[in-house]
């Protein structure tokens, strides 16, 4: 101790001086940190915007510049990629509100209601209108879709308009003109019986069916979903998801069976259960698949990997005639303003601004997607004119009346690649998907419970 | 006055560990209570309220049988990694203990895998086990080599075969992850005094019998060491399955830490997450335990 005290003693004072203010230096900008992660943003000239759009960015910036140009409001463009993580931020930047002024939420409309009923996001349904719906009505009408509440919404959402889309998108089957001439066809087939001759075909001369991102979830679901319009049509599977008509039925073992069909006649690619899109989008500009289920965005994707491909688009061609078959479409990327925002307005100016037809036509041109400004149209490239005609057969589940249950819909896709795997028939999968849903609507009415006796506590 | 001196004494000393203990407690002990109370609400991750479930999660998840078995395909990839990986990884640091020609080359050589990232080692593996072909010629480095050389019988589709896909996994784990059990281990091999081996060569103790009864005891505190960071890193493995096999093969290829993502960012449920996180960490916490005690005895020993 007295060595410590003479250690004291030996320390000058303008360094002990310097020691403390160090630390209170330290300190100061410890609480700075936390006050400015834990503060709401107050109204200022800058209107920060959090996207996960790598392709777009550079665009964004220009156009933000461009922006500042003519209005004098700064928009600041923070870019989080992958989209998954982007997801992540989102939800813990709700959770601990700090969330930007503008951003998107990538979720199914289910999750999306839970942000807008808790104010993370904006009513927009008033200044769509303004000016008889100028905003409105220069957008399409599909896109819009994903945007909307309607008043007998399932999620308990004030009816409105709560999203700004600024562009649309399809997911279509392309098909390669060379490989397929190679085969001997001149033309594309046109149902899904020429479709699997067709592979046959391509596989005599030893060339790859069909290639698409099936190691990602969503992707197989997409694919059944247009063939479950094709055969049991919009009513029927909104009663299979209100728990109305079972997966077992004939209908949609028969969607589970196109799966099985596509194996069995080698129409797949090898490893396309793992593929991941970015590696589909790949075989396909690579020339390794005559056809390959993708979207719009897939355009700017070919044209940068070869630019040559001679390569076409179609609807995925339907199994029967008497339901229309519907594709996956509307609201590609869209932008949200954040209900909590002291900025509200400026936002909403910004979103005006960019969806308007010179900023429009600018994005289209540049990064290749379709734009959501019906007027721009007109300056789409070659390429994406056939995915913009996918528009009318288009549908989306953020547009449906109700979604499937996150669990059932994980046991569907699931089940699709034990098909492919050949692990389960059919009929199998059907049954595993039923006891699944079974199982959820029992959770559903036990959570049902648990909430009404949660309420109850809090009353007492 | 000496009490109070000690008094204060003790106050600096704890002072100087205050800052590490409290970075302790906010991020590592207040977050595996806050996890732990998430786990008895069913919650979507977004909406302010939740509701209290109690054990409903726990119970849940006791018979999930796509939990237990996820645990089963870590486990496989943990036993192929303790016996795959550290086997390579003490031979190769026997070798480099040695006198042996350019043996600090191939100290860097073998510890460029563990720093390269999950999912570049990922997605390069992807391509060499690729099955697909163009124009008659396996795309894959694998097929393609087993195609040359007259084992075109051999030549799979690697990834997207059930029986296949978790043990090239867990090769590609070991094959990178085994730098780090080599460092360790030839740190522990030269701690080893060389006078031990001069005596018992002078006993008339040949290879064998020197590396059994001086070398494998010696070591055995690194190598249990070696085993607990393996079983830990090998019960976690998540990236390299994310970036070989994506979220295909059905649920063959689900590991724990893919099931807690899957409940939380698409099916939404982030007490069940929770409960996963608990559950998992609990079993690594008793593994981690048990390897602690079998440790403890050895050294005694």
């Amino acid at each position: 101790m007295l060595k410590h005290q003479v250690l004291e003693h030996q320390v000058p004072v303008h360094m002990k001086n310097e020691g403390i203010l160090r630390k209170a230096f330290l300190f100061i900008l410890c609480l700075a940190a936390i006050s400015a992660c834990a503060q709401r943003r107050a109204a200022s000239n800058t209107v920060t915007v959090w996207h996960w759009m790598t392709d777009r960015h550079d665009a964004f910036q220009e156009l933000a510049r461009r922006y500042e140009a003519q209005t004098g409001i700064k928009i600041k463009i923070d870019l989080f990629a992958p989209s998954d993580s982007y997801k992540q931020k989102i939800i813990a930047s709700a959770q601990a509100n700090i969330l930007p002024d503008i951003f998107g939420v990538l979720e199914t409309k289910k999750v999306f209601a839970d942000f807008i009923k808790y104010g993370y996001v904006a009513d927009l349904t008033d200044e769509f209108q303004k000016n008889n719906a100028e905003w409105q009505n220069r957008i399409f009408e599909k896109a819009l879709s994903a945007s909307r509440y309607d008043e007998k919404n399932a999620y308990g959402v004030r009816p409105g308009m709560y999203s700004v889309p600024l562009d649309v998108t399809t997911i279509q089957m392309l098909y390669n003109k060379r490989l397929l001439q190679v085969a001997g066809y001149e033309k594309p087939p046109e149902t899904f019986a020429e479709f699997i001759e067709a592979g046959r075909a391509l596989r005599r001369v030893g060339i790859a069916g069909m290639v698409s991102g099936w190691g990602e979830l969503w992707m197989p679901e997409c694919f059944a979903l247009n063939y479950a319009f094709n055969i049991l049509g919009e009513e029927k599977i909104m009663a299979t998801y209100r728990g109305e008509v079972p997966y077992t039925d004939p209908d949609w073992i028969r969607v589970f069976g196109i799966f099985k069909t596509l194996v069995d006649n080698d129409m797949l690619v090898e490893g396309i259960i793992t593929k991941p899109n970015k590696e589909a989008e790949q075989d396909f500009a690579l020339e390794r698949a005559a056809f390959a289920f993708n979207g719009s965005w897939s355009v700017n994707v070919y044209r940068e990997m070869n630019p040559d491909l001679p390569y076409g688009v179609m609807l995925p061609p339907a199994i029967q005639q008497e339901m229309p078959l519907k594709i996956w479409g509307g609201a590609g990327s869209s932008f949200v303003v954040n209900g909590r925002s002291a900025n509200k307005e400026k936002a909403v100016a910004f979103l005006k601004w960019l969806t308007d037809q010179p900023q429009q036509e600018y994005l289209a041109q540049e990064t290749r997607n379709l734009p959501s400004n019906r007027n721009a149209l007109a300056a789409i490239p070659e390429a994406l004119e056939a995915f913009a005609a996918g528009m009318d057969h288009a549908t989306h589940p953020t547009a449906w009346e109700l979604n499937e249950q996150p669990l059932v819909t994980e046991e569907l896709t699931r089940g699709i690649q034990s098909i492919i795997l050949g692990k389960k028939t059919p009929e199998q999968v059907a049954g595993e998907v039923q006891a699944v849903k079974i199982r959820e609507m029992a959770k559903e009415a036990k959570r049902k419970e648990f909430q009404r006796l949660g309420s109850q506590r809090i009353s007492q | 006055m000496r009490n109070s001196s000690r008094t204060l004494s003790y106050f600096q000393n704890f002072l100087f560990i205050a800052p590490a203990l409290a970075i302790f407690a906010v991020f590592y002990v207040f977050p595996f209570f806050y996890i732990f109370k998430l786990s008895l609400f069913e919650w979507n991750g977004i909406s302010p309220t939740m509701i209290f479930v109690g054990l409903e999660n726990f119970k849940e998840l006791m018979g999930d049988g796509v939990w237990w078995g996820a645990m089963g395909h870590a486990a496989y990839i943990t036993l192929i990694a303790l016996v795959f990986q550290n086997a390579l990884a003490f031979a190769l640091a026997l070798a480099c203990d040695r006198e042996i020609r350019l043996k600090n080359f191939y100290r860097v050589i073998f510890f460029i895998p563990p720093i390269l990232s999950e999912v570049v080692v990922g997605f390069i593996w992807r391509w060499v086990l690729n099955p697909q072909q163009q124009g008659g010629e396996y795309i894959g480095l694998l097929n393609y080599f087993l195609s040359k050389i007259g084992l075109v019988h051999l030549a799979n589709n690697w990834l997207s075969n059930p029986e296949t896909a978790l043990t090239c996994i867990a090769v590609v784990h070991s094959w990178k992850g085994f730098g780090w059990g080599f460092v360790m281990l030839l740190a522990g091999l030269q701690t080893i005094d060389k006078e031990l081996y001069e005596a018992a060569k002078v006993d008339g103790a040949g290879y064998w019998r020197t590396f059994l009864n001086v070398t494998v005891p010696l070591m055995i505190p690194v190598i249990l060491v070696v085993i607990i960071l393996t079983i830990l890193g090998s019960m976690q493995v998540f990236v390299l399955i994310m970036s070989m096999v994506g979220q295909g093969l059905e649920f063959e290829a689900e590991v724990p830490v893919t099931r807690i993502l899957e409940a939380m960012m698409s099916t939404k449920r982030y007490g069940y997450a929770c409960s996963m996180g608990v559950t998992f960490g609990f079993i690594l916490i008793l593994v981690s335990l048990a390897f602690k005690k079998l440790l403890d005895r050895a050294k005694q020993a």
